[in-house]
């Protein structure tokens, strides 16, 4: 096993595009490690990205934020513009593992390990966050849901890692939240989740929405439909419950050690419920 | 030696203090060694090769491209450990249970194992080792293993305890009945009858240290061997049993022990790595993994309970019924027995009857977990009895006062109980501030009672003085949860010096004689038995010699405070000896001062408790939050107090894990899908409450201080006092254990619906 510590993207995204056998990118470890521990994965090649310039950073840009794909998620919540304007993607950032963990985990690596519970995708793609992807020689943009394409698999091609995750700047009137289930109070990995993040016009009502669940489906699973029931209103009872049932039917969950499909379809809808309330909180309508 | 184990009441100067343990320092800094802490010279790596298979024949194992790897040292396969067990079917079952014979009979059950250089190179072994399967129809479920219909695990089993000898083989190994009275007279009585059939799920001890040790074996086929166990001197016999060596060849030396809760009362990888060792004449180093740990060594039984409780309008029950059924893995166990002598043992009952079935299912073999079987009997009949109070509309604790055990009942498993604690628990609970706080909306509070037989068994232990006065205790019993402050402790006490001169430690099986192991909460109660009668005996060795210094008969000295005193009207000038004044002289007296004893330390005291807590349901996702808990338990007399609350606590803190989320978790295929913490979910610190304990002392009267164990009982209760406030809160009767939330949200659900 070589391990390599690059300090370019374009040379970590060389290397990994000429590896021969099994080649993992290191940033956290906290996936990468315990899979090597557990006997699942034995990379030939290990390339750790930490070293690489600016990976590490949060920068606030003119159009957002940017994350940098070796930023620990620990880091995101001691970030306090980016706390004030994405609470709902930094509470989900530090659900993940424990404080332990926390100070290891990366969101993109959360994003790239590919689960279909991974805590901070929902929020992500809620939020409408893009992953900058870098290749040997290119370069583009991509909707984070467009990355993850089932469990454990992802749309990057050979030598391609994502460099940053692009979070917009917050129009008024904005908020967003994460909500998971787990039986027990930390160190668990969801059942079911579920991402909101709200725009409200002038009068209190639901100008924009977008709605994530995860562990319900193969891959997170935007509810288009969730948003057009949010639109307009002011989150009343009534659109509440309508919410509830509109994502408890998006959901294609398993039967798994977990949970059961009619538990999950159930509470993804109470999730999405109280998620919702929560955001909309937060975007100050009442 | 005469020693006295009466009961007698004095004034006690360390026992009931509290002071930091001799083991604290080295624990909470790393230096502690564990049993994988111990390394030797030229040590080898050991690894297992586990069936993926729950039942499958062994046709052939081929591990010759195995042995051709560089750097392997050693195979072997069962043919390595021959069956040298002479008819005693308990330790062949031991014997197939380390390294499977003819069957695989569970997924994880080893049938092969290397020893080699590096752990690299031991895990590629194991790769290249084939093993010719032909699998087998399986069962892992308790009530399916019981249908004729069943998979059978062993065709040589047939129902013993029947009235008519069976003609077929069955997976129920045995059949049990305990009780007394006219159950069917009993029930004509009644005015309410509760009935309800229960469920609990296998679970594990949890021990966050996996089984570990070192083993060496020499060429002059005497062996060492270095291990993390609740008993090196029954891992010394079982060992030196299956291999074929003297007990006195094989030293066991027992490390520090994080944690065993029964789970290391038994031998799976020590015979495996003293056999590699053999082979390879080198040492050998085996650690099981976790996924090891929840696959192959020795979970809780799952069960299926059914119970039957009626009663008057008056609150007095008239007559009791539980049918046990416990799976024990693929080898005979008592489990379903101990059940059935535990169900109702807190109540006094004019008519009992319990029977108990011993299930056998492609489980790992079922072992002890702390007051094993009792608490799912606990959690059946204390559902029961919380339904029927409600039912007769009295309150759940008078019910249980007024039905509770007292001094002369006799207990439903037949003895007739002394003393007992479990009417005290019940009026303190009763008396309790948590009683009276108010609950929130989703709320529900619970009870139940608990009771734990004990064990006391043979024990032995030294007591040498140094010439500096400082003395040093050696027990045989290994110290699971603070027994040596406790029993540093108990020879202050009776030598009347200060703790801190006295220092305890585990001796290795070569330095003392047997004892048994750590387990029925014996620790601390039969070893400062031994401790007692060991320091009494060094008391007469120091009367002796300070007699001997003063040249004064030694009828007329005594022992005070540390002190030997002349009595008697012609001594009156001589000024009180101290231990070490007669310690520093005892070269030119005699030679060395020590106190032994050898005894078995018969009547360990039953013990009970009463727990009550809190818990909060969300009704619309069935998640659980425990908001207070409190524990009252009987200890006879709390040694040390601060170690007794960490017991009552500890009990309470698995016992709420197993009432809630822990589950073995079987595929259809027969395999487990949760070997690791992530998916078996014991509670994390931030779960749980702090939990609040009470201590009584009603003193046993078979101990010179009155001390009965503690360390057991405490998770008998929990998980009936959980179910009984997760159903008041959630307004339906749970009846499965672990209530986890998709559980909890069907019940509610169905409920709506229904």
């Amino acid at each position: 096993m070589r391990y390599i510590r690059p300090l370019s993207i374009e040379d970590a995204a060389g290397l990994l595009a000429d590896s021969a056998g099994t080649a993992a990118i290191l940033a956290g470890g906290s996936d990468l490690l315990v899979r090597m521990k557990g006997g699942f994965i034995e990379p030939d090649l290990i390339v750790d990205i930490k070293a690489i310039d600016g990976l590490g950073e949060i920068r606030e840009t003119a159009e957002g934020f940017s994350i940098g794909a070796a930023v620990p998620c620990a880091v995101l919540g001691e970030n306090t513009a980016l706390q004030k304007a994405w609470p709902g993607v930094v509470e989900a950032a530090k659900l993940i593992g424990s404080k332990q963990v926390q100070g290891r985990c990366t969101i993109v690596g959360n994003l790239c390990n590919a689960s279909p519970a991974a805590d901070s995708v929902p929020a992500l793609v809620a939020a409408g966050a893009k992953a900058v992807v870098v290749g040997p020689r290119t370069r583009r943009t991509i909707a984070v849901e467009a990355v993850p394409t089932g469990p454990g698999k992802t749309s990057l091609a050979k030598g391609e890692i994502i460099e940053a995750i692009l979070l917009d700047k917050r129009l008024p009137r904005s908020g967003d939240a994460y909500l998971r289930f787990i039986p027990r109070t930390e160190m668990d990995i969801a059942v079911v989740s579920a991402g909101v993040n709200l725009t409200l016009d002038e009068q209190g009502r639901v100008k924009s929405a977008r709605l994530a669940l995860g562990a319900v489906a193969p891959t997170v699973v935007l509810v288009e439909e969730a948003a057009e029931v949010l639109i307009g209103s002011k989150l009343d009872e009534a659109t509440l419950e309508r919410l509830a049932k509109v994502c408890s039917g998006a959901c294609r969950p398993i039967d798994d050690k977990r949970g059961t499909i009619e538990f999950r379809r159930k509470v993804a809808g109470v999730l999405a419920r109280r998620a919702a309330t929560t955001a909309y909180a937060r975007a100050g309508g009442k | 030696m005469n020693f006295d184990p009466r009961y007698s009441g004095r004034n006690f100067t360390s026992v009931g203090t509290r002071p930091i343990r001799p083991d604290g320092v080295d624990k909470v800094t790393g230096r502690a060694r564990y049993g994988a802490d111990f390394n030797m010279a030229g040590q080898l790596v050991g690894r297992v090769l586990r069936s993926p298979h729950a039942h499958a024949t062994i046709r052939k194992i081929d591990t010759s491209k195995a042995e051709k790897l560089a750097g392997v040292k050693a195979v072997i396969t069962a043919a390595d450990l021959p069956d040298l067990t002479d008819g005693d079917a308990a330790m062949y079952d031991i014997l197939d249970n380390c390294m499977a014979r003819k069957k695989a009979l569970y997924d994880g059950h080893a049938v092969a194992a290397v020893a080699a250089v590096d752990a690299r190179t031991a895990k590629q072994a194991l790769k290249l080792i084939e093993v010719d399967y032909e699998v087998l129809p399986h069962v892992t479920d308790v009530d399916e293993a019981m249908k004729h219909s069943a998979p059978l695990i062993n065709d040589a089993i047939f129902t013993e305890g029947l009235e008519e000898k069976p003609v077929k083989p069955s997976n129920v190994t045995k059949r049990t009945q305990y009780g007394h009275g006219d159950i069917h007279e009993g029930f004509g009585q009644a005015d309410f009858v509760v009935e309800r059939s229960f469920k609990t799920e296998q679970t594990h001890q949890g021990y966050i240290e996996p089984h570990a040790c070192v083993a060496n074996v020499s060429s002059d086929g005497t062996a060492d061997l270095w291990v993390c166990t609740q008993g090196h001197f029954v891992y010394r016999q079982h060992c030196a049993q299956l291999l074929g060596m003297e007990a006195s060849k094989l030293r066991v030396t027992s490390s520090e022990i994080g944690g065993g809760f029964g789970g290391k009362t038994h031998v799976w990888a020590e015979p495996v790595a003293l056999a590699l060792s053999r082979k390879a004449g080198r040492p050998v180093k085996l650690v099981m993994t976790r996924d090891e740990v929840f696959r192959a060594s020795g979970p809780t039984s799952a069960t299926s309970i059914d119970v039957r409780i009626g009663a008057r309008k008056d609150g007095t029950i008239t007559a009791a019924e539980a049918t046990l059924r416990y799976s024990c893995g693929p080898y005979a166990g008592m489990w379903a027995e101990i059940g059935a002598m535990t169900a109702f043992a807190c109540y006094k009952l004019e008519n009992v009857k319990t029977v108990g079935y011993e299930v056998l299912v492609n489980r790992p073999k079922t072992a002890a977990y702390r007051a094993p079987s009792a608490p799912m009997a606990a959690f059946a009949v204390e559902s029961a009895v919380d339904e029927l109070a409600k039912e007769i509309g009295m309150d759940p604790v008078e019910f249980r006062i007024r039905n509770a055990a007292q001094e002369g009942t006799r207990s439903s498993y037949g003895p007739v109980y002394g003393p007992i604690g479990i009417g005290p628990t019940l009026e303190a609970a009763k008396n309790h501030p948590h009683m009276k706080a108010p609950l929130g909306k989703n709320q529900g509070r619970g009870m139940a009672c608990g009771f734990w037989f004990n064990f006391g068994g043979q024990t032995c232990t030294d007591l040498n003085i140094g010439m500096d006065g400082s003395v040093s205790l050696a027990v045989g019993t290994v110290d699971v949860g603070g027994s040596r402050a406790s029993l540093s402790l108990v020879a202050a006490e009776e030598l009347g010096i200060p703790y801190e001169q006295i220092k305890t430690v585990v001796a290795d099986t070569s330095s003392l004689g047997y004892n048994d192991m750590t387990d029925g909460s014996r620790g601390t109660f039969s070893s400062s038995m031994a401790t007692i009668s060991a320091a009494r005996n060094a008391i007469k060795i120091l009367r002796e010699r300070a007699a001997q210094m003063w040249d004064i008969p030694v009828d007329d000295v005594v022992w005070e405070e540390g002190h030997a005193i002349a009595k008697g009207a012609t001594h009156g000038n001589l000024s009180p000896l101290s231990l070490k004044e007669i310690a520093a002289a005892s070269g030119k007296t005699g030679g060395p001062i020590a106190g032994h004893s050898e005894l078995v330390a018969d009547g360990a005291g039953v013990s009970f408790a009463t727990h009550i807590c809190d818990i909060e349901v969300d009704p619309e996702t069935g998640s659980t939050r425990v908001l207070r808990y409190t524990v009252v338990q009987d200890a006879g007399k709390a040694v040390h107090p601060t170690y007794v609350e960490g017991q009552y606590q500890g009990g309470a803190a698995q016992g709420i894990g197993w009432a809630l989320n822990e589950e073995y978790i079987y595929g259809k295929d027969g395999r487990l899908q949760n070997p690791g913490f992530l998916d078996y979910r014991i509670p994390v610190c931030s779960d749980l409450p702090m939990i609040d304990t009470q201590i009584l002392e009603i003193p046993n009267p078979n101990h010179p201080y009155g001390v009965r164990g503690v360390g057991e009982t405490s998770i008998v209760p929990p998980l009936a006092a959980i179910a009984n406030a997760v159903s008041n809160a959630a307004g339906v009767r749970m009846t499965h254990i672990p209530m986890s939330p998709p559980r909890i949200l069907a019940a509610i659900e169905a409920e709506r619906g229904g």
